[in-house]
């Protein structure tokens, strides 16, 4: 733990001044992931500032019937909100199944969609970490590696995502909005985090100094049905061994519109557009739910503790499927 | 899933629960002392070597920084038998995370920070710290060196009887390293001024602490003050004083007289106060066509620490606990360069129960008959192997009583048969066994205030058990006044001697003490006694002990629910039934059982302190990564217990209740699990894909 220096945001465009010049300042929302790692010393900042008085504390119906969901909400309150709710349940489900009641009152939008990959060795300065200490080499890769990912991983870094919230935003294909020293720019969140790479130390495509301001969602009627599940060892407050966000549409028995993201398989929240395909225009049908969860894991690695994975998404999928074309049906 | 609401019984209210619910009953870190310094350790980022350099020239030039300890600075201590407390008295490192100095601050976070500018060299030597069955590492611990040490049992010829039995079972069950993680973390504060030294320490047993650090650092024992009114939580894991302890009063020596506070974190006690070693045990047995055994045997491999030995001896549970003519029972320890292992509630039985008793499941299964019949006929008369008669047994009573109210005989035994929606549901059993100790050296000290006022003051440490509530009943019984008319005093060595706070004891050991002190002060000063007059007395040898065989029994009943598709797994209901002697105070008792059923819950589907044997450090080393039962994991819990009179245990005619409640509790949940959904599992814990399939 090293002293640093604190100060509180006033206006957005300062703040970006501040941490823009400064390679050692960051901002900080509600702190629970960031001041975590402050006290293990895995990040050492000089400077945090504080973004949480800044005007990002709504969530706005617009006109052209997206949402608008500011990056100080807290988790508490983004779930609560009958907008989300009604329109989007996922996220509200996703947003309830993560950490604590305590700390879901302090997370922020923005904080919990930046919180970094989740991995013991990671999260410990004594051991090797390619996300830490790049080239130091990686500990999970042939260490304890229950909770690491299946997809899109590397020999640099096996961490995973843990955020659940980003697993329904990436379901729904969620815009950040972000603004930076060179202004305002969209990304998608499906693209806002990276996979590990060469350069696992990146969490996400974000230039140091860029803020995140607001996450829009967009209009999507379909997700009216729609489910996050999530599948951990305690019946609270845990991780994800494996989530599933996914909202369907079914005509006459077949799948019109599917949207499926998987949590707790990689590096970042994970569109399974593979999975997606197979169910676009097939028969709601169990056969038809284990091929989509069979095309998007064909490409899955697995390492010594994570094999599970495997089936475990597989039947999760399923059992999603299952539930919401039969509750489509009925 | 949320709990039913079950009646609390009746019983006296926790004296102390006023003041802990309005935060004013103080910790040990929270007493107030004047000017405290803050230490924060500096530990072994390797498992085995020596310190070769430690440059501490940084961290001492930070503002606010007192001292810096390191094995080149701190002063020598004298041997007491506990290498854990030989701390900073060489360059050598015996495992990971092991204590290599200390930096004392004005301030929690200036000691942090600076301890993170020392700069540590290193000599590596190889280290070994994956617990397995390998001939380099087993040994057999000397049982004549300990009377802790139960020896190898034989008796008959098992091999002949295993061969020619018409059921069999053999099978081999794991648990894992496991740690105690109270509430209260382990804290200290050190004072060594002009008067001595005073520790404000959260221990079980202050005159323990007492007299094993007064030896340390050589110094009249009757200067040293051990002192805790309240600690919150323990399970063994403050049996004995650690190395912080030991530290922090080496820092408080280099301070002038100023306090030293220091507090452990949670990844700080994954490697310095101890854990459940893991055990790899092999159970066999063999039994007639009617299900009664003629074979028994229990062989446990337990991990243990190259530099301390400690011996969990999970096969001991199967010693007295069936008839069985022919039986075998061994331990064996593995020894590693990891931490040193401790008691861990119930250490033995917890594991070795979770084995003898998932094994009788299976055994029933093969004879095809109810596991609850096959435990009955399978009641000695006398306790096996010594062939002493019981104080008192009523086992099968808990079992009868249980299947009773847990609804058992609607049970169809089929595996794999019963589903509800997408969950997978079946119900166990286990039987639960744990020794009825005394430890023995207590006093206690009846003093008339006056108009009938007493003070009842007893070194004992209440941690968390509710003993101060049990005492305060036991003497004002004993003095026959009401329970308002007694202040018990307790926690400290200002208060005469108490036996540890260990072995589900206190309530027998302590309790027979405030008893019999009670008795001796209205022979020597009547049912008027002037004002200011005071006895000290103990409690008297138990002539019935090695006359009977002493043990609380216990059943244990699980719902469990798996679900198909994921292999998630839920305990919506619980039931346990004790036989333990009197109980003294039903609410608190009731609370007892009912935390111990809820550790051996998380025991069964939680618990496990994951080794990265590459390094020799448990990787999940906070309460993110090592997951402890929360309250959606816990269902109904019911708990009663059978009238039980045994007039041979101690004067108080209490058995015990501390941990009872967890022995047994993972098996039935296993077993369970086995009903629900086919699957036997021989691991713990019960996690999510060992039920895929």
């Amino acid at each position: 733990m090293k002293p640093f220096d604190y100060q509180r945001a006033t206006d957005a465009d300062s703040a970006i001044a501040t941490v823009s010049r400064d390679p050692e300042a960051r901002y900080i929302g509600g702190g629970t992931n960031l001041v975590d790692h402050m006290k293990l010393g895995v990040t050492q900042p000089g400077k945090l500032v504080d973004i949480t008085r800044l005007p990002y504390d709504s969530v706005e119906s617009l006109p052209d019937g997206r949402v608008r969901i500011g990056a100080t909400v807290r988790n508490s309150d983004l779930a609560a909100e009958p907008v989300i709710r009604q329109r989007y349940p996922l996220l509200a489900q996703a947003l309830l199944s993560g950490a604590s009641g305590q700390l879901r009152n302090l997370a922020t939008t923005g904080g919990n969609l930046l919180q970094r990959t989740r991995c013991p060795y990671f999260q410990d300065v004594t051991t090797p970490c390619n996300k830490r200490e790049p080239g130091s080499g990686c500990s999970a890769l042939e260490g304890w590696n229950r909770h690491h990912a299946v997809l899109g991983a590397s020999e640099r870094c096996v961490a995973t995502h843990p955020s659940d919230m980003a697993v329904a935003l990436a379901a729904l294909d969620a815009d950040v909005l972000v603004e930076g020293p060179d202004g305002q720019r969209t990304v998608p969140v499906t693209e806002l985090h990276r996979l590990p790479g060469d350069e696992p130390e990146q969490d996400t495509v974000l230039r140091h100094g860029e803020l995140v301001t607001a996450v829009e969602l967009p209009p999507l009627p379909f997700a009216v049905r729609s489910r996050y599940r999530k599948v951990r060892d305690r019946a609270s407050y845990a991780f994800a061994l494996v989530s599933v966000a996914a909202a369907v549409e079914v005509s006459d028995g077949a799948i019109t519109e599917a949207r499926i993201a998987f949590g707790g398989l990689a590096h970042k929240p994970w569109r399974a557009t593979a999975a997606e395909r197979a169910l676009h225009g097939a028969p709601a049908t169990e056969e038809t739910f284990r091929a989509a969860a069979d095309a998007e894991l064909a490409e899955a690695e697995t390492l010594r503790d994570n094999e599970f994975k495997i089936p475990m998404t597989r039947n999760t999928l399923a059992a999603v499927l299952r539930e919401l074309t039969q509750q489509e049906g009925s | 899933m949320t709990g039913m609401t079950r009646a609390i019984p009746p019983g006296p209210e926790r004296v102390e629960g006023r003041a802990k619910v309005t935060g004013t009953a103080p910790y040990a870190f929270e007493h107030p002392v004047t000017d405290p310094l803050y230490l924060h350790p500096l530990r072994a980022t390797i498992a085995r070597g020596r310190v070769t350099r430690i440059d501490t020239d940084a961290a001492e030039r930070v503002d606010g920084v007192h001292t810096v300890l390191t094995h080149h600075n701190a002063a020598t201590l004298n041997p007491v038998g506990d290498p854990e407390l030989a701390v900073l008295q060489s360059d050598g490192i015996d495992y990971r995370g092991q204590l290599i100095g200390a930096v004392v601050a004005e301030t929690p976070e200036i000691a942090a920070h600076a301890a993170g500018l020392v700069d540590v060299r290193y000599e590596r030597l190889p280290h070994d710290s994956e617990f397995r069955d390998d001939a380099a590492i087993v040994y057999t611990p000397d049982a004549d060196a300990s009377p802790m040490l139960s020896p190898d049992l034989e008796r008959g010829d098992v091999d002949a009887a295993f061969a020619e039995a018409a059921h069999t079972v053999d099978a081999t069950y794991t648990t894992p390293p496991e740690h105690h993680n109270p509430l209260e973390p382990h804290a200290v504060i050190a004072t060594w001024d002009e008067e001595g030294l005073t520790l404000h320490d959260s221990n079980q047993g202050s005159h323990l602490v007492r007299d094993l650090l007064a030896a340390l650092v050589g110094i009249d024992k009757e200067r040293v003050s051990v002192i805790a009114p309240h600690v919150g939580g323990a399970f063994g894991s403050k049996g004995m004083p650690h190395g912080h302890v030991a530290l922090t009063v080496l820092a408080a020596r280099r301070t002038a007289g100023r306090p030293v506070k220091c507090a452990l974190s949670r990844t700080q006690m994954f490697e310095l106060v101890g854990y459940r070693p893991p055990t790899r045990q092999r159970v066999r047995l063999g039994a007639d066509p009617e299900g009664r055994l003629t074979a028994t045997e229990h062989d446990s491999l337990e991990q243990t620490s190259r530099f301390k030995q400690y011996a969990e001896q999970s096969a001991s549970a199967s010693r007295e606990m069936y008839a069985s003519p022919n039986r075998r029972v061994t331990n064996r320890l593995a020894a590693l360069d990891v931490p040193a292992p401790t008691w861990m509630r119930a250490p033995g039985e917890a594991p070795g129960m979770y084995a003898l008793e998932t094994a009788v499941d299976e055994l029933a299964v093969r004879v095809g008959i109810d596991p609850i019949e096959l435990r009955v006929r399978n009641e000695p008369e006398v306790a096996p192997v010594s062939g002493l008669p019981f104080s008192s047994r009523n086992l099968v009573a808990c079992l009868r009583q249980g299947a009773e109210r847990f609804g058992w005989h609607e049970r169809d035994p089929r595996p794999g048969t019963r589903r509800e929606g997408d969950w997978l549901v079946g119900t166990g059993v286990a039987a639960a066994s744990f020794p009825t100790l005394f430890f023995p050296g207590s006093l206690a000290t009846i003093h008339h205030e006056s108009a009938g006022k007493y003070r009842v003051e007893i070194g004992a440490v209440d941690i968390g058990t509710g003993s101060r509530t049990a005492l305060t009943q036991l003497a004002a019984e004993a003095l026959e006044v009401p329970l308002e008319n007694v202040e018990l005093r307790l926690g400290s060595t200002e208060q005469p001697h108490a036996s540890l706070a260990g072995g589900s004891t206190g309530t027998a050991s302590w309790g027979s003490t405030v008893v019999e002190a009670a008795r001796s002060f209205r022979t020597e000063h009547g049912s008027e006694p002037a004002e200011g007059v005071e006895t000290t007395a103990g409690a008297a040898d138990n002539p019935d002990i090695g006359k009977y065989a002493m043990h609380a029994y216990g059943a244990q009943f699980a719902e469990v629910r798996v679900h198909v598709d994921t292999g998630e797994v839920r305990v919506p209901r619980m039931l346990g039934v004790f036989a333990a002697g009197r109980i003294v105070n039903p609410r608190t008792a009731h609370s007892q059982f009912l935390g111990g059923m809820t550790m051996g819950l998380s025991t069964a589907l939680h618990e496990h302190s994951v080794v990265d044997e590459r390094f020799g450090h448990v990787v999940n080393h906070d309460l993110a990564g090592y997951h402890i039962a929360g309250n959606a994991d816990v269902g109904s819990i019911e708990v009663s217990w059978v009238d039980e009179h045994d007039p041979h245990v101690n004067p108080v005619g209490a058995k015990g209740i501390g941990e009872i409640g967890i022995v047994g509790t993972a098996a039935a949940i296993g077993n369970a699990a086995y009903h629900a959904t086919g699957v036997r599992v021989r691991d713990l814990p019960l996690t999510p894909e060992k039920f895929l399939y």
